[in-house]
């Protein structure tokens, strides 16, 4: 191995400055870029998450117009999932997936270098709509015809930019389904991959199948605005519902390709800590498949009140709950690898534990919403918000830090400071739920969610759920310092760096050579699913 | 923290505690869902009740497991790693298991499913149309129709920069100008449907709400058997004011109902009334003013100088200050692809005459002109 590595970092040269990253085709590089870029809309995501909660803080209007708030919940969606979360796993899986299957760089990296590059552009178009008289777009993350229809100037913007940030995933997930397939060192067997590298394999077939169907459904908004076709207009024989049916189609099978790569780090964090192998590594690959598949199948669980046949109302109630069996089955294996684990509890683990814990909690209020007749109740409230804020924020989000702070030294050869990630997560893991939390309570009393204003009656949570957002907000700025500090120094990472890691990428020194594994490495001697 | 400052330090927290107690008791820390009134919200309420203790228990012993497991399986405590990685028969109990949980909520859902969704042999029936963004309902009946709208006084307090304390107000956002009357021990269909863009009619104490979609007609039922008043909002989002177009049912009994009916049928002929009489300049002015608050202040607002650029401004506007004829059009027919709704549809020949009479003599205009009622059918 000290063999390869050291003919890598004979080939270690590049350009420098702005050339190194623009024309980048290193996976690492790429890797840094897509993170780099998912901390920054982070926190653009976040400030608009702090003008939603600065306005719910008291009953009244205090800050914004109701249409600029609307725009602000539309935009704050649509950059959370598909700037923050979607590119940062993505930004995981260029910088893990080689390294982790012994491949010396992703399959096509000039496509690679692409997918990244799209993304900027699409960004500034979805948030130059701000500064546009008319304003950004205000019909929610979902666009739901008619209402999105009436967007006005921000329109044409918002649709190129999901059409941007689709053909940059597609991309994305097409290199790596080709990574995975072709690239595997010899010995790389599927049953032995790493599990969030089974994770990502199966995320990026989501990607693959769903992304196209949400370019429909937004091609079709657009041909209805502009070009006189009425797919969604009853007047002109269409129905605004088919818009939902499709965009669910899409939209359910995303909420996993958001959460799935999180399940794969999880996976490899958990085993590192209890210094134990992972339990049911094949139930685990076993139970990501059937999440996946059962994906497509539930997609209207989320418009159980469009009314719907009483067939279909029951068919996708029994399909939504089944989901339940699967990712139990992922929840009670985690638990087992922690039992009888010999754990520590760095930074990485304790994001792990706390995901563990607080995905479950949205897990169940997530069941509670998949029986249909009760859902009437719950559809559209706070209920749904903290619902799926707890799986995306405390599911997504946590998972993402958690691997960060797990892959960080070796990324950067640098300890980062566990003090300071320490309070990080205390802080965090405090605040969010005093954010997220009271929101359960607010939409069982009955407030509807993307209102700017609200009944004195849920004054006093919404005041609670505000103060935790801020607090929340701000202790995020430390993990901008914990990455950026260890960034420019610290103690010096081993190869290992944890104790309990196994796989390949922990046998690369730490920062690992610009160019990796251009030998692929032999793997009888390595664990690789640990 | 010994046993001596315990008892010191928890009852002086108690203490602190109870000092706060007449706040914490006033400040409406409302926890769970409604019961709610009809024999559907509490059939709901106990599936929600079923299922909330089913989760939490379940997560009571997860996460009691876990936490135990993470006190006990701590490296500090000196305990060395088992190595174990697989257990077919424990992998089969966390598989069939929560299948057996699963099928002890899926009965009775399913149950109340089947009886939401029977809506025959109904007594009387109510169509519901959303509009951006009030709603309007529909005695299918009895031939009564009219607009619900957010009540005035909510309406300029939730203004930004209104300066006025909603928390005094009652029932702040959730007050309407006109109720939805119905009699109590009725089932009655209830038919949702809207006029533009989706909304969704939700009142938590019937037990459900349902989507309102341009073009297509949801039919659902409800019963109420006790007089009160029920109060619920939008819960689709519809644009800008979505959050102000609340709902109010008030029940009564069956004599008051038809008493209602009466009087709202006679208030309603009084109303358009005098469509073709000659009315005065200031006069239609006085009507419009009133017309203008519910209707058209959302938008151009109430001094009219509108949002631009989406909702223009009127004062000194192009089509209040041209010619009167293209004002009453653009007002009776509305303009496509435009927030701009076609009044002709929702307000009377006088109330049209009036709003537009009003807006051309108001709101910083003069041009001095005005339309009488009866000149009004011919644009329609």
């Amino acid at each position: 191995m000290s063999e390869a590595v050291m003919h890598d970092i004979h080939h270690d040269h590049h350009p420098e400055g702005l050339r190194r990253w623009l024309f980048t085709t290193n996976h690492k590089d790429i890797g840094t870029l897509y993170l780099c870029f998912s901390l920054f809309m982070f926190f653009v995501g976040g400030a608009m998450a702090m003008v939603i909660r600065a306005e719910l803080m008291a009953p009244g209007l205090q800050y914004v117009e109701p249409q600029f708030f609307n725009s602000m919940t539309t935009m704050h969606a649509l950059i959370m999932v598909f700037g923050v979360v979607m590119p940062g796993t993505v930004g995981f899986a260029n910088w893990l997936l080689p390294m982790m299957i012994g491949a010396p760089d992703m399959a096509l990296p000039r496509m690679n270098n692409w997918s990244f590059w799209i993304l900027p552009f699409a960004f500034t178009l979805l948030l130059l709509t701000l500064f546009l008289p008319s304003g950004g777009p205000a019909g929610g993350w979902t666009m739901y015809p008619p209402l999105m229809l009436q967007t006005e100037t921000a329109f044409p913007f918002v649709i190129f930019a999901v059409h941007f940030m689709g053909v940059s995933s597609i991309m994305g997930a097409i290199n790596i389904i080709a990574t995975i397939l072709n690239m595997r060192a010899p010995g790389m067997k599927l049953m032995k991959m790493p599990l969030f590298v089974w994770t990502w394999l199966i995320t990026a077939f989501l990607l693959v199948a769903s992304i196209p169907v949400l370019a429909g459904a937004v091609t079709m908004l657009l041909t209805d605005k502009f070009f006189g076709t009425s797919f969604f207009d009853a007047a002109g024989g269409g129905d605004p519902v088919l818009f939902q049916h499709v965009f669910w189609f899409f939209g359910h099978p995303e909420v996993y390709i958001l959460i799935l790569p999180a399940f794969g780090i999880i996976s490899q964090v958990i085993p590192t800590f209890a210094r134990k192998p992972l339990f049911g590594y094949a139930s685990m690959v076993y139970a990501t498949c059937s999440i996946a598949f059962l994906s497509f199948l539930v997609w209207a669980h989320h418009m159980f009140t469009v009314g719907m046949p009483l067939a279909a109302e029951l068919f996708f109630m029994y399909a939504t709950m089944s989901i339940a069996v699967p990712t139990g089955v992922k929840i009670f294996n985690w638990l087992a690898t922690m039992w009888r684990g010999e754990m520590t509890f760095e930074t990485p683990m304790l994001f792990a534990v706390a995901f563990v814990m607080l995905f479950t909690v949205g897990g169940f209020s997530g069941l509670m919403l998949g029986i249909a007749p009760v859902d009437f109740q719950y559809h559209d409230t706070y209920f749904v918000v903290a619902h799926f804020h707890y799986v995306l924020v405390t599911g997504a989000v946590f998972a993402m830090m958690s691997g960060v702070y797990y892959w960080l030294p070796k990324w950067t050869g640098h300890m980062y400071d566990e003090t300071l990630g320490k309070l990080h997560f205390w802080l965090s893991v405090v605040s969010v739920n005093v954010l997220f939390f009271p929101q359960h309570f607010l939409g069982l009393a009955g407030m509807p969610r993307r209102i700017p204003d609200y009944s004195t009656q849920f004054a006093e949570w919404n005041a609670i759920s505000s103060m935790g957002g801020f607090v929340f907000g701000a202790s995020q700025l430390i993990l901008l310092w914990v990455i950026i500090k260890c960034v420019r120094g610290g103690e010096k990472a081993t190869n290992q760096v944890w104790e309990g890691a196994s796989g390949l990428e922990w046998t690369l020194s730490s920062p690992p050579p610009y160019h990796s594994f251009v030998t692929p490495p032999t793997i009888e001697d390595v664990t690789s699913h640990s | 923290m010994s046993v001596t400052r315990l008892n010191k330090t928890v009852p002086a927290i108690l203490a602190f505690l109870f000092s706060c107690a007449p706040e914490l008791v006033l400040a409406d820390y409302r926890l769970n869902m409604t019961q709610g009134a009809t024999t559907i919200s509490k059939q709901v309420y106990d599936l929600h009740m079923l299922t909330f203790w089913m989760v939490s228990s379940i997560g009571l012993i997860v996460f009691g497991l876990m936490i135990w497991s993470i006190i006990h399986h701590r490296k500090s405590r000196g305990v060395k790693a088992a190595q174990f990685h697989h257990s077919s028969r424990w992998e089969a109990v966390w598989t069939i298991i929560p299948i057996l949980i699963l099928l002890t909520f899926a009965a009775p859902a399913t149950k109340t499913l089947i009886m939401m969704d029977d809506t025959e042999d109904t007594d009387m029936t109510i169509k519901v149309t959303g509009y951006q963004w009030k709603w309007h309902y529909d005695y299918l009946d009895e031939g009564l129709s009219f607009f619900s709208t957010l009540a005035p006084e909510h309406n300029k307090a939730r203004q930004t920069g209104s300066n006025i304390d909603v928390t005094k107000i009652e029932n702040y956002l959730l007050e309407v100008d006109n109720p939805l009357v119905v009699p109590v021990n009725k089932k009655i269909r209830i038919l949702i449907t809207a006029n533009d863009v989706i909304h969704a009619w939700w009142v938590p104490d019937l037990g459900w709400k349902r989507d309102a979609i341009p073009g297509f007609v949801n039919v659902n039922w409800t019963e109420l058997t006790e007089p009160g008043i029920y109060r619920g909002q939008c819960a689709e989002l519809c644009g800008k004011d979505h959050g102000f177009m609340p709902i109010v049912v008030k029940a009564v009994t069956e004599t008051e109902y038809k008493q209602w009916i009466e009087q709202t049928k006679a208030t309603q002929e009084a109303a358009v009334a005098g469509a073709d009489r000659e009315w005065a300049l200031a006069e239609l002015i006085e009507r419009g003013q009133a017309v203008y608050s519910t209707n058209c202040a959302g938008c151009h607002q109430t001094n009219g100088q509108g949002l631009p650029p989406t909702f223009p401004a009127l004062t000194g506007s192009p089509v209040a200050t041209g010619p009167i004829e293209n004002h009453i059009e653009v007002v009776v027919n509305g303009r496509t692809g435009t927030p701009m709704q076609a009044f002709g549809k929702q307000l009377n020949t006088v109330d049209i005459a009036a709003v537009v009479t009003f807006e051309r003599n108001a709101l910083g205009n003069s041009v001095g002109d005005m339309v009488q009622p009866a000149q009004i059918p011919a644009a329609r």
